[in-house]
C-alpha cells in the first residue's frame, strides 16, 4: 500500500499544480520569485502613477489639478509604495528565483515560510492603499512619517498604515531569514563562501541588514500606535517624550534601509558587467569586503538626515566624517566595475546598457550625497529639491536600473525566450533620457531653494519644473513598453540556449532555458 | 547533523536576533534620554534636582538668562515669568518666579517641560529646584507662584554669553486621572 502512495506522491512532484491554487499554495522558489516580481511591478506602476499626479500638479506653478491635502497623500504613498512595495519585493523576487540556482540548491531553505512571506505583501499594500479611500484620507505625513505629524496630527487612517508597515516588515524579515538559511545551509558541495557569485554575497549582507533594522522599524511604529491609542508619550513632550527621538529611531532603521535597496543592485551589476565584458570581475575579494564595509558604516551615519534638528557640534562632525567614509568602499566598487570593463570585449545588449548607466548615474547620485554629507552645507540643502534629486538619482538609475538590468539578463532563463533587443534598447534610451530630464533639473531648483513636498512653487522655478514633468511622463510611459516586452518574451520569441550570453558564468547557466520547475535535485559539484 | 536540524538552529538564532533588535528599538528610548541629559542634546536638562557641590563663583563673567513661557496647544492657563531676564555670574544660585493662573471653571493638572538654548549650554544649566519636577494642580480661578532655582556651571563654554530657559506648559489633566480626581474632591 505504501508503494502505491509513494508513486502517487512521486507523480505530483514533477510539475506545477494546475489552476489558481498553484499560485496560492506554491512553495516552489521559481513560482514565488515570479509572484514577487509581478507584484513589485504592479506596485511600481501604482507608485509611478502617483508620481505622475505629483508631476502633473507641478507642471505649472499654482494649484491646478489636486488639493494640497491630496498632494501630500500622493508624495507620502508614492514613497512608501516605491520603497516597501516596488524596490524591496523586486529584489526579494530576484533572490528567490536566482539564489537557489546560483548556489546549486533545489529550493529555498524554508519553502512554506517563503509562501507566507509573499502573501503577506498583497495584504499589507491592500491595507495601505485602502487608507486613501477612508475618511480623512491616507497617510499625508511624508514617507518618513515624523512624529507628531504621524501621531498627534495624523488622519484617523494612520492605524491602518501602522498595521500595513507591520505586515510588510514581517514579510521582509521572513524573506531575509529564508535567504540567509538558503545561502548558509544549501550551497552545493565545493561552493565556499568566497566562490559565491557576488549577487549572492550582496544579498547575504542585505539580509543581515534586514533582520537588524526591520525590527527597529516595527518598534517605532509600535511606539506610534501606543502614543495614539494607549496614552503613552514616546514622542509627546507633555508626557516627557521627545519628537526628535522619533527621527533618531526612524533613521537608525532608515539609513541601513537605503543600502538594503541598493546592495542587491550592486550584486546584480557585478554579475552583468563581467558577462558583457567577457572578463572575470576585477577585484572580487575587495568587492565582498567593500559591501560588508558599506553595511557596517550604514549603522553609524543615521544622524546625517537630521543635521538641522540641533545636535552638538561634535555629533555633527562625527556623522559628517562617518558619512563621507562610505564614499571609500563605494569608490572601490565603482573602480572595480570600470576596471572590469577596461580592455574587455564589450557588447552593449540591454542588460549591459542598464548596468553601465547604473555605474555612471549612481556615481552622480553618490556625489550629490557627498555634498549633502557636509554638515554646514546641508543647512542650505535640507528639505529642498536637491535632496529629492539626490535620492532619486541613487534609487531610479541605481536600484531600478539594477532591477531592469537583472530582468533582461535573466529573462531568457526564466522564459526560455530571448526578449526583443530593439524594443529593450528603446526602453533603455527612453528611460535614460526621461529619468535624467526628470531629475537633473531638480538639483538646480533645489540649490535655488525650492522646498520639497509642496504642491506650489515660485514662478522662477517654472521652466525647470516643466522639463522635470515632461521627463517624468516620458519615463512613466516607457515602463508600459517594458511590460509589453516582458509579456512578448513570455509568449514567444527566439529560443534561448542554456547560456544565451557569451561571457556569462555561474551555475544558473548550466540548467536549460527555461529553467525546469525543479532544478539541482542532486547538488552540482563546484570545482 | 541533518539538514532540517541545521536549518532549525540557524533560524532559531536569526529569530532571536530579530527579537533582540525589536527590544533594542525600545531600549533606544532610555538610551536617548541618558544621552540627552549627559550631552544636553536638544536642550534637555535634568528632570531631578541638582545636588549642589561647593563651587566658586566666577565673578569675571556675566551671563544673561532669558525666560520664555509658552502654552501648548489646547492649554488655557495664563502662564509667564515674573521678569523677562536676569544677569548672573556662573556658579551663583538664582531664583525666578513663574506665575500660573487657571481661568477655567474646572480643576486642571499641568506639566511644564523645560528646554535650554543654546543646546551646548543645557548640560551646564543646573536646577536645584523647579516646578517642572512635578505637576501643578490648580482649582478654578486659582493662581500660583512657582519658583525655579538654578546655577549655571562655571565650566560652561566661554562662547556662551546668553542662555534662554523656555518652558512649555501642557494640559495633562487626562493623563493624570488620580491627581485630577483628588483636585475635584477638594473642590466639592
Amino acid at each position: 500500500m505504501s508503494a502505491v502512495i509513494d508513486t502517487h506522491h512521486h507523480d505530483h512532484a514533477h510539475g506545477p499544480a494546475k489552476g489558481l491554487m498553484r499560485w496560492v499554495l506554491t512553495t516552489n522558489h521559481k513560482d514565488i520569485g515570479s509572484m514577487y516580481l509581478w507584484f513589485s511591478f504592479a506596485m511600481f506602476l501604482l507608485g509611478g502613477s502617483m508620481a505622475m499626479v505629483i508631476r502633473a500638479e507641478l507642471f505649472q506653478p499654482g494649484l491646478q489639478l489636486v488639493q494640497p491635502e491630496f498632494f501630500n497623500q500622493m508624495t507620502t504613498t508614492h514613497g512608501l509604495i516605491m520603497v516597501f512595495g516596488a524596490v524591496m519585493p523586486a529584489f526579494v523576487g530576484l533572490a528567490n528565483w536566482m539564489i537557489p540556482l546560483m548556489v546549486g540548491a533545489p529550493d529555498m531553505a524554508l519553502p512554506r515560510m517563503n509562501n507566507f512571506s509573499f502573501w503577506l505583501l498583497p495584504m499589507a499594500f491592500g491595507l495601505l492603499v485602502s487608507t486613501l479611500f477612508m475618511e480623512g484620507g491616507g497617510p499625508n505625513f511624508g514617507w518618513t512619517f515624523y512624529a507628531p505629524l504621524s501621531t498627534t496630527y495624523a488622519p484617523p487612517s494612520v492605524t491602518f498604515f501602522i498595521f500595513a508597515i507591520h505586515l510588510a516588515g514581517i514579510s521582509s524579515i521572513m524573506g531575509a531569514i529564508n535567504i540567509i538559511a538558503t545561502i548558509l545551509n544549501l550551497r552545493a558541495p565545493g561552493m565556499t563562501l568566497m566562490k559565491m557569485p557576488l549577487f549572492v554575497w550582496t544579498w547575504l549582507i542585505t539580509a543581515f541588514l534586514l533582520i537588524a533594522v526591520m525590527p527597529v522599524l516595527a518598534g517605532v511604529v509600535t511606539m506610534m500606535l501606543m502614543d495614539i491609542h494607549f496614552g503613552t508619550s514616546f514622542f509627546n513632550a507633555a508626557g516627557g517624550g521627545d519628537p526628535v527621538m522619533f527621527q533618531h529611531i526612524f533613521w537608525f532603521f532608515g539609513h541601513p534601509e537605503v543600502y538594503i535597496m541598493i546592495l542587491p543592485a550592486f550584486g546584480a551589476v557585478s554579475q552583468i558587467i563581467p558577462a558583457f565584458s567577457r572578463k572575470p570581475l576585477f577585484g572580487y575579494t575587495s568587492m565582498v569586503y567593500a559591501t560588508a564595509a558599506i553595511a557596517f558604516l550604514s549603522f553609524i551615519v543615521w544622524a546625517h538626515h537630521m543635521f538641522t534638528v540641533g545636535i552638538p557640534i561634535t555629533g555633527e562632525l562625527f556623522f559628517m566624517y562617518a558619512t563621507m567614509l562610505i564614499a571609500v568602499p563605494t569608490g572601490v566598487k565603482v573602480f572595480n566595475w570600470v576596471s572590469t570593463m577596461f580592455r574587455g570585449a564589450l557588447t552593449f545588449e540591454a542588460p549591459m546598457l542598464f548596468a553601465v548607466a547604473f555605474v555612471i548615474l549612481f556615481t552622480i547620485g553618490g556625489f550629490s550625497g557627498l555634498m549633502l554629507a557636509i554638515a554646514p552645507a546641508d543647512f542650505q540643502y535640507h528639505d529642498t529639491y536637491f535632496v529629492v534629486a539626490h535620492f532619486h538619482y541613487v534609487l531610479v538609475p541605481g536600484a531600478i536600473f539594477g532591477i531592469f538590468a537583472s530582468a533582461y539578463y535573466w529573462l531568457p532563463k526564466w522564459t526560455g525566450h530571448m526578449y526583443d533587443e530593439t524594443l529593450a534598447k528603446t526602453h533603455f534610451w527612453m528611460s535614460f533620457i526621461g529619468m535624467n530630464l526628470a531629475f537633473f533639473p531638480m538639483h538646480f531648483v533645489g540649490l535655488a531653494g525650492m522646498p520639497r513636498r509642496i504642491p506650489d512653487y515660485n514662478v522662477m522655478f517654472a521652466n525647470f519644473n516643466m522639463v522635470s514633468s515632461v521627463g517624468a511622463f516620458m519615463f512613466g510611459v516607457t515602463q508600459l513598453l517594458f511590460l509589453f516586452i516582458v509579456i512578448k518574451c513570455i509568449r514567444g520569441g527566439k529560443k534561448a540556449a542554456a547560456n544565451p550570453w557569451d561571457g556569462a558564468e555561474g551555475l544558473e547557466w548550466t540548467v536549460p532555458s527555461p529553467a525546469p520547475y525543479h532544478t539541482f535535485s542532486t547538488p552540482p559539484e563546484v570545482k | 547533523m541533518s539538514e532540517t536540524q541545521t536549518n532549525r538552529r540557524l533560524v532559531g538564532k536569526l529569530v532571536l536576533t530579530v527579537f533582540g533588535m525589536f527590544c533594542f528599538g525600545f531600549l533606544m528610548v532610555p538610551l536617548y534620554d541618558v544621552m540627552c541629559e549627559a550631552l544636553g542634546i536638544n536642550g534637555k536638562t535634568s528632570g531631578t534636582a541638582y545636588q549642589q557641590e561647593v563651587e566658586q563663583i566666577d565673578n569675571s563673567r556675566t551671563l544673561r538668562v532669558q525666560f520664555v513661557a509658552t502654552r501648548a496647544e489646547g492649554m488655557s492657563w495664563d502662564f509667564g515669568p515674573e521678569a523677562e531676564q536676569l544677569s548672573l555670574h556662573p556658579g551663583e544660585t538664582r531664583e525666578m518666579l513663574f506665575l500660573a493662573h487657571n481661568p477655567t471653571d474646572r480643576p486642571m493638572v499641568a506639566q511644564a517641560i523645560p528646554s535650554v538654548s543654546p543646546a551646548i549650554a543645557a548640560a551646564y544649566f543646573h536646577k536645584t529646584e523647579c516646578f517642572c519636577f512635578t505637576q501643578q494642580v490648580l482649582q478654578p480661578g486659582e493662581s500660583v507662584e512657582m519658583p525655579v532655582r538654578f546655577i549655571v556651571d562655571p565650566a560652561v563654554p566661554a562662547q556662551v554669553k546668553h542662555l534662554t530657559l523656555a518652558y512649555t506648559l501642557f494640559d495633562v489633566s487626562e493623563r493624570m486621572p488620580d491627581k485630577l480626581a483628588a483636585a475635584q474632591a477638594q473642590a466639592h
